[in-house]
């Protein structure tokens, strides 16, 4: 799944580390216990390289998710996310919105939005729940309801397109 | 993409802010080069931080101008879409920079670093502070979750090493907008001989990207 809408819940790993470490042993003069030392550290950089790569993919996926639902996430997917990766979370956020701030010098750009070439200034939109009111940018106030049909500027309605509140209607 | 009424929308703005002469027309084809080059490279490219500076100013100029216009005029509706598909390109354009700061943060980082005094940097002073940030909060994290709960020998990653590097052997796409001679194209396999190749103005190649990196930063080749 390259495009993750979702994480999975996130499982806590636990690290056993029983043995006894291998310089001590090798200090010892213990040299008949070398090779099973070398074959542990192998087999814990292994393990250690599965959870570093479990963690990271996560990580990419959370991002994903910035792109996708914009800053704020649905409670159902905070759920599956541990503490450390919230915090993780916030602090792209907080990247991120540096960084589009600092765009160009000026009041920065969204680089969020207009992620498909536009095709036509105005599309038709339905509601699939409840909005409230939304105003457009030249001060009209329209009311978003279930099932109504709007003809709206694009790039006021992709954020919510994206974030599942209208549905783009192609005829 | 840009046309005349783009132009004369943007020319009071030209006398008094640009020093270096460059029509509007040719800096949306600048940012069109840019950004298809960042497409299609597989490893980050200069940075180009005049352009995109410039064409933000446009855009703000443009928005400005269009403010004034009233309502309902079928000029504006015109520019309002030109604004858009500009505007489009450049977040494409930085979007695809940062995708790939992110992906491979740990090299481009460690480039920053070994670069000397008078070359100019791959990345721009914003990228820059994302890249160090994202550096940081990603190694925090490992730290916080996992590896500080393992043996002290095996406390650190190396992310050099974990992170892929960019791979410059994919092939491309090019076009040839000056006339290149001798090109030297290494072998791929054990059992080829490297050859060198000529490349026509306006001709177009399949090629691997480590052959013409030097020619895409120099602007010579297109990628398409």
């Amino acid at each position: 799944m390259k495009h993750a809408s979702t994480v999975f819940p996130f499982h806590r790993v636990i690290w056993l580390n029983c043995l006894p470490s291998p310089r001590n042993e090798a200090k010892a003069g213990r040299t008949e216990l070398i090779p099973s030392i070398k074959l542990r550290h192998c087999c814990l950089l292994r393990n250690q390289r599965c959870v570093v790569a479990y963690l990271y993919d996560r990580l990419l996926r959370i991002r994903a998710l910035r792109w996708e639902y914009g800053s704020v996430l649905p409670a159902n997917i905070r759920f599956h996310m541990c503490a450390e990766e919230l915090q993780w979370f916030n602090q792209y956020k907080k990247s991120l919105a540096n960084f589009m701030r600092s765009v160009g010098g000026g009041d920065g750009l969204d680089i969020t939005q207009d992620m498909k070439p536009p095709k036509s200034l105005y599309i038709e939109v339905r509601c699939l729940k409840d909005h409230g009111e939304f105003e457009i940018d030249d001060g009209t106030v329209i009311l978003l309801k279930k099932n109504s049909q709007h003809f709206l500027p694009r790039w006021k309605c992709e954020q919510l397109i994206r974030q599942g509140v209208l549905e783009h209607v192609l005829s | 993409m840009s046309d005349a009424t783009f132009e004369d929308e943007c020319d009071v703005n030209q006398d008094d802010s640009q020093e270096d002469v460059m029509t509007p027309a040719e800096l949306i084809a600048k940012l069109e080069e840019a950004w298809l080059n960042e497409k299609f490279s597989p490893e980050l490219l200069e940075n180009k931080a005049e352009v995109v500076e410039c064409v933000m100013e446009q855009l703000t100029h443009m928005d400005a101008n269009l403010q004034r216009v009233k309502k309902g005029d079928m000029k504006a509706s015109i520019h309002r879409m030109e604004i858009d598909r500009i505007r489009f390109v450049l977040s494409s354009y930085l979007r695809s920079r940062l995708q790939k700061i992110e992906k491979f943060f740990p090299h481009v980082l460690e480039k920053e670093k070994c670069r000397q005094a008078g070359e100019p940097s791959l990345l721009s002073p914003e990228e820059f502070a994302f890249a160090k940030e994202y550096y940081s909060n990603t190694e925090a994290y490992l730290k916080a979750v996992a590896l500080k709960r393992m043996p002290p020998n095996l406390q650190t990653v190396d992310m050099l090493k974990a992170v892929p590097e960019p791979c410059l052997d994919s092939f491309v796409f090019l076009r040839a907008k000056e006339s290149q001679e001798n090109i030297l194209v290494e072998p791929e396999t054990d059992d080829q001989r490297e050859y060198v190749v000529d490349l026509e103005e306006g001709s177009q190649h399949l090629m691997r990207y480590r052959t013409v990196a030097p020619l895409v930063s120099t602007g010579a080749v297109q990628l398409i």
